[in-house]
């Protein structure tokens, strides 16, 4: 197996706390890595460690094949990285901030001309490239420092909460363009809290919580662990007593949602089947019967109520 | 690839960035010619004292303050505006950024303090050796542009106002130790002392020697102090900065 990020025991305390705690992972070539978890789990601190931003107290972190301790310079001569925060150079244009990141990567200046021109346009920047990035929107700011990211070509992108406080269109394009960077063989981290775009955009999927990996697998896999969030949702012609159906055995627990019943079972078919002999019992139609998978929001939810660390 | 060649270009792009954004903020045009100006001005009206005289003192001033004028606003700065972390995640050693760093203070300390030098020359007034001041002063801009950027350093502030501020808690008694308004043989032995541990006492005490022919230490000494306390200080810039970087990242 040939990973392109290999993380092993990686430990980080800020005072007593644990912000990363000997945490292993590793991330294939090619590959889109979700990084998942609520506010404060690691997952920032995670991604600076690996962009040799922070020293880790323990463990070690290997990027493109090199130690990010020992070769910090080397490992990030084939990254890109977007961070939490918006950090363009307001002062600088947008071409003078690709120019500076270039430039800093030793970029020689035909290539870093051709990569920031050809960035520019397929992020719809090229027209404003001279302006001051002080007067750009949200964004554009966040489509220019995806630009910054990609500007080297790097071999692994690095993308900390790329898509938050965006609108629907700059999240929905930048979303495309990690698709289209990956399917050119390269490898993605992403760190988000959007479950719809781990969904969405990634192979497999860490999730993180108190500074340790409660799993990691693919999207599917995860929701296929816990059966027993799945649920049927059924909607009768008319309310029904839901005492009934908490008497069930099959049954794990049954909630009203809207007009329908939300009733979580490990056994759709068993209970579907008593749903359709209760109908017929109680003289009831049933309008609508869905069967639903548990969702990832519902997976990421259970995982960090602490029922389940791996390590 | 990343030699010591490789990362010092690095550095000059730093600079020139430096260059571009940091040279017209508001508190480098106070603190780096707004008030050596005006510190200039009333050093020179009204003293019954050859310009001659006067020069040595004006010159190391006015050098002082414009060198280490830059350097404490760029770190706090780049922290505020996250642009820091940004520029750690390029294949760049922090010594790169602090020798950017340098370099941009340097560059505009030496273009202002060449505008007493070149007025002195207008005036008709000449050193004894021209170009051994023209090195003097760069050698000198360089160790104050180290000094500044050291200034930056604690407490690891995001606040350039506060950097400023800070920083001159140590220029001012600085100037007033070295020479500047009363020559270092004026000194008592105490004073004299405390003026050796200034970098510059010995800029001041070389432009005194070159213009006047006198000096408390000999001119290789001014040279070598210069030196030492250069690279003492861009250690220490480098350093500190090491220790206090997590903080400014958290």
């Amino acid at each position: 197996m040939e990973y392109v990020i290999a993380v092993q025991e990686l430990t980080k305390h800020y005072g007593d706390v644990a912000a990363v705690n000997h945490i292993s992972f590793g991330v294939e070539k090619g590959e889109v890595f979700g990084f998942l978890g609520p506010n404060g789990a690691g997952k920032t601190t995670t991604i600076r460690i690996l962009t040799g931003l922070i020293k880790p107290d323990g463990g070690r972190a290997f990027v493109a094949g090199y130690d990010v301790l020992k070769k910090p310079i080397e490992a990030k001569q084939r990254i890109g990285v977007v961070p939490e925060v918006s950090n363009t150079y307001v002062d600088l244009t947008a071409w003078e901030n690709l120019a500076l990141i270039g430039k800093l990567y030793g970029m020689p200046p035909q290539k870093l001309r051709e990569n920031a021109a050809s960035l520019l346009k397929e992020f719809g920047l090229y027209e404003v490239k001279d302006k001051l990035v002080r007067a750009f929107s949200k964004g554009m700011k966040q489509r220019l420092l995806l630009c910054m990211a990609l500007v080297n070509d790097p071999e692994v992108l690095f993308l900390d909460e790329p898509t938050s406080g965006l609108d629907v269109e700059s999240a929905r394009l930048l979303r495309e363009k990690i698709i289209q960077y990956n399917k050119d063989g390269k490898t993605v981290f992403l760190s988000t809290h959007n479950m719809e775009e781990a969904n969405q955009l990634c192979h497999r999927i860490a999730v993180i919580n108190h500074g340790r990996i409660a799993a990691i697998d693919t999207p599917e896999n995860l929701r296929a662990q816990s059966m027993e969030l799945q649920y049927i949702e059924v909607a009768f012609n008319k309310t029904v007593n839901m005492q009934e159906f908490s008497e069930n055995p099959s049954i794990t627990k049954a909630v009203p949602a809207g007009n329908k019943v939300r009733i979580y079972t490990a056994n759709p078919s068993t209970v579907i089947e008593f749903l359709v002999e209760y109908a017929k019992r109680n003289d009831l139609r049933i309008l609508s019967l869905n069967t639903m998978m548990p969702s990832l929001e519902d997976v990421f939810l259970k995982l960090i109520r602490g029922k389940g660390v791996i390590q | 690839m990343n030699s010591f060649t490789e990362q010092f270009k690095r550095s000059l792009v730093i600079a020139e960035k430096n260059i571009k954004i940091y040279y017209l903020k508001g508190p480098v045009i106070i603190f780096g010619l707004v008030f050596p100006l005006f510190l200039a001005l009333a050093y020179v009206i009204g003293r019954n004292i050859p310009l001659r005289e006067i020069l040595p003192g004006l010159i190391g001033m006015t050098t002082f303050f414009t060198a280490t004028s830059v350097g404490p606003s760029i770190i706090p700065w780049e922290t505020r505006s996250k642009t820091l972390e940004r520029l750690l995640c390029c294949p760049i050693a922090l010594w790169t950024i602090i020798a950017g760093d340098i370099i941009s203070s340097f560059i505009f300390g030496l273009i202002i303090s060449v505008i007493p030098l070149a007025l002195t020359l207008v005036l008709g007034i000449q050193p004894l050796n021209f170009i051994i001041l023209l090195l003097g002063l760069i050698i000198a801009n360089l160790c104050f542009a180290a000094l500044g950027v050291l200034l930056s350093a604690y407490p690891p502030t995001d606040i350039p106002a506060t950097s400023m501020m800070l920083s001159s808690l140590v220029k001012f008694p600085l100037v007033f130790i070295s020479g500047v308004f009363i020559p270092v043989e004026q000194l008592p032995q105490w004073g004299a002392a405390i003026a050796s541990f200034s970098p510059l006492t010995y800029f001041t005490d070389m432009v005194r020697q070159l213009f006047l022919g006198r000096g408390y230490y000999p001119l290789v000494l001014d040279f070598l102090a210069i030196i030492i306390f250069t690279t003492a200080l861009t250690f220490a810039a480098i350093k500190l900065h090491g220790k206090t970087l997590t903080k400014r990242l958290s």
